[in-house]
Order: C-alpha cells, then structure tokens, then sequence
C-alpha cells in the first residue's frame, strides 16, 4: 500500500489570500457608507462600474493566458484593486473615465507586468494616475459636496437616478452639485486669506460650524481609519507603513506648514483628502510596497513626505496617488539595503550580493 | 525553586493547534514484539554501521548485531532475541523515501537477554568510562537529527557552562517526553545528572513548554525527592513553536544566539534532547543499550491514541495495528511532526531511534495541499520566521534560482521549522523552495571546489610540462655547448696533427696553405742564399754545406705541408658532399614519405578531375593524363618502398638487442611508473573521482616497467652467453 509523500509542514493556518483580500473588502465598508452618506450614491456606482470592468479584464487576460478563470477571478484581488480605485475616483466623474482606468489598472498595471504579485507598481494608483493627468476636467470638476451644502433641490441628497444621469448621460447640470474638496479649497484660498477666513466657508466646518475638523471628510476619514485599525488587528499588515506615513505627513506639516495662515494645517492634511485611505488601503498594498520592517518604515515616510511636498508645493490638491507610485519605484531598492539582521548573525547584510 | 527566571522570546513563531491531549489520555504502553524488526544501519548522523551478523545467525536481546565505523557512527544492537533473516535493502523512514541497508530480525518472542548489568553508582566512574558506554550503547539524539551522543558529550567540560534539557516539544501533536517526564521522572533526571557528571556545566536548564504542566510538576517532585544537591532547574516556558528548536531554546533560556554556522558549544552551551537523557540513564545504570523509545501514536485515524514503548525497527503497520489505526481512513501518514516530521508512503517502514511520533492523518486532518498561489508578498512569513530571515525574498530568489541572492539573504540560517508555509495565505510550499535552493547552492559548491581542484591540477601540469620542456631546452643547449667546446678544443689542436683530422673546415686549408707558401718561400731563399755561396769562390764550404741541410730541411717541410693540405682538401670535399646530400635517398622512410606525397597529388588531381568532370570542363582530358601520371609515379614509389623494406629486412639481421637501448627503455618505464605514482597519491589525498582511472594507469605503467625489465634481464644473459 502506498500513502501520498508530501513536503513539511503538513499542517497550514487555514487562511488563504482570498481571506486577505475579503478582510480588506470588509475593512473598507465603513469609509464607504460614510462616502455614500455624505456625497450620495455616486461612489457606490463607480464601485459597480469599475468591479465589472475589472473583473471582465481579469477574466479576458487569464483566458488569454491560458489560466483558470474562476480560480484567479476568486482571489479577489482584482476586485479590491476595482474598489480602491472606485473609491479614490471623483463621485460624479463620468462612466468612461472609471472604465478605462480600471481596464487600464488591471490589464497594464498589473497583469502587463505579470499578474498578481508581480506588479512593481499598485494597480488601482495606476488607473488612477493615467485618468488624473489625462481627464484633468472631469477628474476636478466631479467632486459633490456635502449633502448638507446641496442647494435647495437636493434636500433629501443626491438621488440614485440623478447619479446615474451625471455618470452615464448629461452633465448639464451637474454644476448645480459639484464643490471644490476642502484640501484643494483650503490651498487656493490661503494666498489671500487667513485661518480664520478660510473657515468661514461652511465647506470645513458646515454651516452651524459643528464639525470638529473637517465637514463629512473627518468621517470618511474615520470611517477609513477605523478599517485600517481593524486590518492591523487582525495582522493582514504590520503597523509599519501607516504609522510611518502619518507621521512624516504630519512632521512635514507641522516643520513647513506649522502657519495655518499661509498653509494647509495639519488637521486638513490627515482628514480631509485621501490620507486615511492611502496609508491604510493604499500604500499598504503588499505587492508593490517594501518588505522589510525597517524597510517599510522608509517606505511610509517617503510617502508621507512626497504627499506633503506634492500637496503644498505642487499642481494637484491631493496626493497620494503620485507619491505611491513614486515611492513604488524605490521598493525594491529599499528592500535591498534594509535586510533584518539574522539569528546568529552580528549586524544585518546591506545590498546586493556580489557577483562571484 | 528559581521563580524568577528571566525569560527571554525568540522573533516570530506561530501556534498551530497543539492536538497533544488526545495521546495523554492514557499511560505509556508496551507495543508488544512484532513478528519481525528491521533495523536501518544508518539510523544516526554520520558513517553507516557495519554488520556483525550474518543471515541465519541467532541473536539475544541487546546482542551488538551492527558496529559503530569511526567515531560519527553508532552501534546498533539487537532490540529483541531471534534470528536473522535477512540483510538487504528496505524501506526507511527518509524525507525522499529512500531505501537502505537494513537487518531483518525474525524474532522468538522469548525476549531473551544477553547478559549486562549497570552501574549503581556513575559518581564513582570517570567521564570518559562513561562516555564509552554510552558509545557503547548505541546512543543517539532521541529528538529528530539522531546525532550519536558520545560525540555530542565528548566535548572539553572546561568549556560547557550551561547544560540544557530540551523537553520543549513544541511540534503539534507529539507528547513522547511528556508523558516520559510524567511517569519516569526519576530515571529522566539519573540520566541528566550523568549527563552533568560527564558535562560538569555551572547550571542545568530544562526547558519545558507551559502545555505540560504535569510533567513539569513530576520532575520538580522527583528533584525534590532526591538527596543530591543539584544544580538542576525547571524552567516553563511559553507555548511557541518552534521554542524546541535548538537555537530558539538557548536564546529564550539564555537571551543568546547561535553564532551562524557555529555550535551551541561555542557559547559554552550544550543542549540534549530530554529522551536522549532517558537512554543514557538506562545505558549507564541498567546497562541497557537504545533498543526501545517512546513513540506516539496519533492521529483521527488512530482508534485509541497514545504512548508507546517501541522495539527499534517494529514496522509502522504493527503500531497501527496494535492502536487499532483505521488504515484505509489515513490520507498521509507522518513521522514525526506536522511542521517538520515527513510522510511515509509505505507502512512496513520501520521505527527508528529518533521516530517519536506517528501521525495517522485523516484527510479532514490534514488536508492535501491546496493549489499554490502567487505570492502577494503579504509579509506574513517574516513575521513568524524565528530566524529573522526574509521568506517572501528567498522565495523569489529560490524561484528562480537566483542562489547568489538567497545566499546573501542567509538561505543557509533557515531551520526549516515550517513557520512561513504554515502561515502563507497562497499555499506556496516555502519550505521545499528553500531545500531545493540549499541543495543547489550546496551542489554549486561542490562543483566549483571541484573545478577549483581541476584548474589547480591543469596549471600544476602546466607548469610541470613548461619546467620539462626549459629542462629539455637547457639539456639540448649544454650537450650544443659541449660539441662546440670539443670543436674548439680540436681547432687549437697543433698543425702536426692535421693528418689525423678528418674534416678540416676551409679556415684550416688556407691556414695549411699560408704555411705552405711560407716553407715554399724559406725554401726559396735558402736556394739564393746557397746559389750566392757557390757563385762566391772564397765561400766557406762548411758554410755550404749548413746551407744545403737547411735547404733540404726546408724542402721536406714544404712536401709535408703540401701533403698535409692535400689531405685536408680531400676531407673537407668529402665532408662537403656528405653534407650536402643528407643520407641515403633510398631509406625506407623517405621512401614512405616519396610515396605519401604521391598519393596526395594523386589525390589531388582526382578532385581536379572529378571537379572538372562536374563542370563539364575541356580540361577533362588534361586532367586525366595528369592523374595517369600521378598514378605512374605513386606504383613507382610503392615499389620503391618495398624493395627497400625487403632489402632492409634482409640487410638488418634482427639486430642483436641493444643493450643500451633496452636499459633506457627501463629507465623510462620506471619515470612514468614513479609518475603515475604521484598522481594516484595526490588524488587520494584530494579524494578525487578520478582515483580509479589513475590506478588503472599506474597499473599498466607498472606492467610495462616489467615487461621492459625482463627484456633487458634476457637481452643481458643473452649477451653473457
């Protein structure tokens, strides 16, 4: 009689990648009700549309390369890579940005490369970066504002068919819903006024000036902040990257831009743009992120720093996108010169190997 | 007690289901003799055992049956008494499930000792008296690797500080030591003050994992009840896996770390294995050799899990049987533990000294692998990675064989406790990754070693033929400036002796020649003189006659001079058509070469023909008269050569030997017999493949010198005759 022969260990955790990527999913849920509260149905469209693009690339590509469909479609990675994009996208932005950067992030940023895992560059921020600097107008002029700011007409929101109208038909009228975001408001206004001028617009602090930050983005920042904590809990990623990210955005902030009269301050920088999300969903992707935990920590405080500098002394309002895929580029490098020192070894190796 | 040890942790680890209470529910059982044992030579670390039994040979229980070779090896005696029945290659337990050299026992069931006795008292006995009857014994490490013992306790007791007990066992599943240290304290700890006695350490740890707390409170009792003051501590310690590794224990008890690639010993450390302890106590005080352990036998396939004491060499399948193990419902059977012991594909294999647990898995239990996925570079692997490496790198590097960087990403510090793959959400097989990238690397080295070794011979020949050839050149030049001396020394030689020189060259004829003239003309001279004397009538006549003496003097001299030129001019034109025609054109190698020279013009002008013939040329004809032609002259020169051969057969009466000739020859033979020597020694000593060619060779050489040998003997006597 003859038994299998196979390999140690014998016994595995029972927690697979699809695990991970349903856990992120789930983690996302409270960001995304809070999107979806504060600037109407928009996002949760995207989400539709960007989730059925993607996965019909997935499935196109992995037909044409020959795979198991089913089998790769169930790792859901391609449709976390959807939804993170979905959800950095401009709620009203029209349906054929949302398909072409998602078909552009599955099919060139990740599987051009080589598929899952073998992508140097996050997927979603690729999608996102090629419809950001090709689509300037519609990637600007998209952003609703919060529901409580909506003009007389949309007392009860924004309605799920006017939603599909601004994404899918006319855009005649979408004027009458779209602001600026607070991070791009804030940063136009302070060449003229002060804090205290600044926050007369009831886009930071709503009109009875309850909030306590940042009107509806401070809840989408929780909202995302509360997720992120919940990953970290349930170790799907180290605290390395996020701590280090928020710290060096907010140590920039407060060296550089410590005058909230002639800059963004720091509570703006940390709640009111995509910052929660980038640091927890975003920059954290494994793939394309360092892996060492030293080498994690320089990758998140890259990141933290190019947020800042783009933010405050470049073209565009918010970020993360960009310094992503910029500190991407470096990974790889990083990783190389941050090596743990190794049981039994007295300091850690530095670089590459030299070739015998 | 000590209460306040201070613990240190280990980076990573992880905690898999422990699934230890199933085999503690019921005390340690004797698992009965099976009809037959068999007993693997190689069941340690290091050189296979050598055989002291032949089939058909009745053996007793403890009987020596196979004998330690050299020091890295271990006795192997026999677990119970019956009779041999066979020694051949059988299945044994191995990672790749390898076949080895085995002693096949059929046993008696009489269980009948050989005689041995213990000692009561080890205090009294030297260490090294006692390490010999642990060597004796058989002793080998109990917890996996199977290192023998005596080597392990034979290092310097000035340099051992701290003596640790690793009764961990952290593996999933095992409980062996446990329930060893629940019901046989006592002798545990006798076979750890032996180890101590040899040892001599300053503290003695026993690492214990805190899932067992029984047995951790037995070895207090029995430390406590016995008289000696002892420097002996319990210490429990966190349930991590893999805290039973040898590294991990020392850093949690000490805070230390293994230097990588060093031993524990260099710390001042050294760590046993808790069962290892138990076999040295029976060794030593009951004079028993390692013929059984405690095995455990689990699994949900396994009706009633629990401890066995084995025989060494009982089959798996009797330990199945006795345990009432539903063998059709086992999916994959394990030796050892989840995260590193290995599958055994066929259930005849038998249980060796280091066998401490059998897993009898059903397919619920341990499921088969799921299809591997990409990698996503989660990083989980470096969190639980207990030696502070980067999986998810040396995976890539692994991958793709990239052993320069897995190298440098310390490839060669992995434990393979299985950590990362048991924590890999992508199902990807790490740990096989790593063993096929250390076995490559490990290959590489053995092949540049060897390439080394070659290049290093290549360049010594090299040399060695560069050195002959200077030494031929330099041999070659003397012998030339010894000829040109001789040469100098016969042209200083006197004119007188001119008769005698054969070859003059033409600087010697104009020296004869001026001599010549000279005489002539002193011959000359005296004729005027003399004539001016006659003429003078008041000439003295004695005068006169001087004169004519001298001139017939002078007259002689001339003739000889001109005879002596003669000569030399006949020499040297003799000399001249010598050199000019260099030998006999009609030799039959000049012949030979006459004839090969032929045969490729003629081969030549085929081809030309042949071409021609293609082309249709008008040269045809031209060409063909040409080969007529070649033709001609190679039957000529094949004529030639053989009348030559003939005439040279015939000439050459089988030229008596050679004296001279055949001694050189020996002398030859005798040079390259020396060398081949050389050679064969130096490739022993390197331990070379090429050992066996070389003997051959040197064989041969060997012959030859004989052969050359007996010749010249014969050729001598022959002579004498």
């Amino acid at each position: 009689m003859k038994l299998p022969n196979i390999s140690s260990p014998h016994t595995t955790r029972p927690f697979s990648t699809s695990n991970v990527m349903l856990n992120v999913l789930m983690a996302l849920i409270p960001g995304i009700i809070a999107l979806t509260y504060f600037f109407g149905p928009g996002h949760l469209i995207q989400v539709l549309i960007a989730s059925t693009v993607a996965l019909a690339s997935e499935a196109a590509v992995m037909k044409l390369r020959k795979r198991p469909i089913l089998f790769y479609l169930k790792d859901y990675s391609a449709l976390l890579t959807a939804i993170l994009l979905a959800i950095s996208l401009p709620p009203y932005a029209p349906y054929w940005v949302t398909i072409i950067a998602s078909a552009f992030a599955i099919i060139v940023g990740k599987h051009l490369y080589g598929g899952l895992g073998q992508n140097p560059f996050n997927p979603a921020m690729i999608g996102f970066a090629l419809v950001l600097v090709s689509f300037p107008v519609p990637m600007t002029t998209s952003w609703s504002a919060p529901a409580e700011l909506l003009p007389a007409a949309f007392s009860s929101g924004i309605s799920f068919s006017d939603a599909m109208t601004y994404i899918f038909s006319s855009r005649e009228t979408i004027d009458s819903i779209t602001s600026a975001t607070p991070l791009d408001a804030y940063k136009h206004q302070v060449a003229l006024a002060t804090e205290s001028e600044i926050y007369q617009n009831p886009l930071f602090k709503g009109t009875d000036h309850s909030s306590f930050i940042v009107l509806a983005w401070e809840w989408v920042s929780i909202g995302f902040l509360l997720g992120g904590l919940y990953l970290l809990w349930k170790r799907i990623f180290t605290w390395h990257i996020p701590v280090s990210l928020l710290a060096s955005l907010a140590l920039c902030s407060l060296i550089f831009g410590w005058d909230a009269d002639s800059f963004v301050p720091t509570s703006l920088h940390l709640f009111a743009g995509a910052t929660m999300l980038g640091a927890f969903f975003i920059a954290t992707d494994p793939v394309s992120a360092s892996t060492t935990p030293l080498g994690k920590l320089i990758y998140g405080a890259g990141i933290g720093i190019f947020i800042y500098v783009i933010r405050t002394w470049g073209a565009y309002p918010d970020a993360v996108a960009f310094a992503v895929l910029l500190m991407n580029f470096a990974a790889p490098f990083i990783d190389q010169y941050t090596q743990p020192r190794t049981y039994g070894h007295n300091k850690p190796k530095r670089g590459l190997a030299a070739k015998k | 007690m000590n209460t306040s040890f201070n613990l240190f942790d280990f980076v990573g680890g992880v905690h898999p289901a422990e699934n230890k209470t199933q085999s503690t529910q019921s005390s340690i059982a004797p698992a009965g003799i099976p009809e037959k044992l068999v007993l693997p030579l190689t069941q340690h670390i290091g050189a296979q055992s050598k055989p002291l039994v032949n089939v058909g040979d009745t053996v007793l229980k403890g009987q020596l049956i196979a004998a330690a070779q050299g020091f890295i090896s271990a006795n192997l005696h026999a677990p119970t008494s019956g009779k041999i029945t066979a020694i051949e290659d059988r299945a044994i337990a191995h990672q790749s499930g390898l076949s080895d050299l085995c002693i096949e026992i059929t046993t008696d069931k009489q269980d009948k000792w050989v005689e041995h006795s213990g000692i009561a008292n080890y205090q009294d006995i030297d260490a090294s008296q006692l390490i010999s009857m642990i060597q004796e014994a058989g002793v080998t490490g109990m917890g996996g690797a199977g290192f023998p013992t005596h080597v392990k306790v034979s290092a310097n007791p000035d340099t051992i500080k701290t003596l640790i007990i690793n009764a961990a066992e952290c593996e999933p599943y095992i409980t062996a030591d446990d329930m060893l240290m629940q019901e046989r304290a006592n002798d545990v700890i006798t076979g750890i003050r032996i180890l101590a006695h040899i040892l001599k350490p300053e503290s003695i740890l026993i690492g214990i994992e805190d899932n067992k707390s029984k047995a951790a409170e037995a070895l207090n009792l029995a430390l406590k009840e016995s008289p000696e003051n002892n420097l002996i501590e319990v210490i429990v310690i966190p349930t991590k896996y893999p805290s039973g590794g040898e590294k991990q224990l020392i850093q949690i008890l000490t805070g230390k770390e293994v230097p990588s690639g060093g031993l524990p010993s260099s710390l001042g450390i050294v760590c046993h294995n808790l069962g290892t302890a138990y076999a040295i106590n029976s060794a030593i005080t009951k004079g028993e050799p390692l013929i059984s352990r405690i095995t455990t036998m689990t699994g949900n396939a396994c009706a009633a899990p629990q401890n066995y004491e084995v025989l060494i060499g009982t089959p798996v399948k009797h330990l199945l049987e006795v345990s009432n193990t539903d063998i059709k419902n086992t999916s994959r059977l394990v030796m050892g533990g989840p995260m590193m012991g290995f599958t055994i594909d066929q259930i005849e294999t038998p249980i060796i000294k280091a066998s401490n647990c059998i897993i009898a898995a059903t397919k619920q239990e341990l499921p088969d692998p799921a299809m591997e996925q990409a990698c996503i570079r989660c990083g989980m692997c470096t969190e639980a990675c207990p030696a502070q490496l980067l999986p998810q790198q040396l995976y890539w590097f692994s991958k793709s064989s990239n052993l320069e960087q897995a190298e440098s990403h310390n490839i060669a510090d992995c434990i393979e406790c299985g950590a990362c793959s048991y924590v890999c959400p992508s199902n990807i097989p790490l740990v096989q990754y790593y063993r096929f990238a250390k076995g490559e690397i490990k290959q590489a080295t053995a092949d540049k070693l060897k390439s080394d070794r070659a290049k290093v011979r290549f360049e010594t020949r090299l040399a060695r033929q560069e050195r002959e050839a200077a030494e031929k050149v330099a041999k070659r030049q003397a012998r030339a400036e010894a000829a040109a001396k001789k040469q100098a020394q016969k042209k200083a030689a006197p004119a007188q002796d001119a008769t005698d020189s054969k070859a003059q060259p033409a600087a010697d004829i104009e020296l004869l020649q001026k001599k010549f003239d000279a005489t002539k003309a002193g011959v000359t001279k005296t004729k005027e003189k003399l004539a001016i004397l006659l003429a003078d009538e008041n000439a003295d006549p004695e005068k006169i006659e001087l004169l004519k003496g001298a001139l017939t003097k002078a007259q002689t001299k001339m003739k000889d001079a001109a005879k002596v030129m003669a000569e030399a001019k006949k020499a040297e034109k003799a000399s001249a058509s010598t050199s000019s025609d260099k030998g006999d054109p009609n030799t039959p190698e000049r012949l030979k070469n006459k004839l090969d020279l032929a045969q490729s013009r003629l081969e030549t002008a085929n081809k030309r023909l042949e071409e021609a013939k293609a082309e249709n040329s008008d040269k045809i004809e031209a060409f063909e008269t040409a080969v007529t032609k070649q033709l001609e002259r190679v039957n000529d020169a094949k004529l030639a050569l053989e009348t030559a051969i003939k005439t040279s057969a015939t000439n050459n009466v089988p030229a008596s030997v050679d004296l001279e000739t055949l001694k050189q020859k020996v002398l030859a033979a005798q040079t390259r017999v020396d060398k081949a020597n050389e050679r064969l020694n130096m490739a022993k000593e390197q331990n070379l493949e090429t050992v066996g060619a070389l003997q051959t060779g040197l064989d041969k050489q060997t012959s030859k010198l004989v052969d050359a040998k007996a010749a010249l003997e014969q050729a001598s006597t022959e002579e004498a005759k």
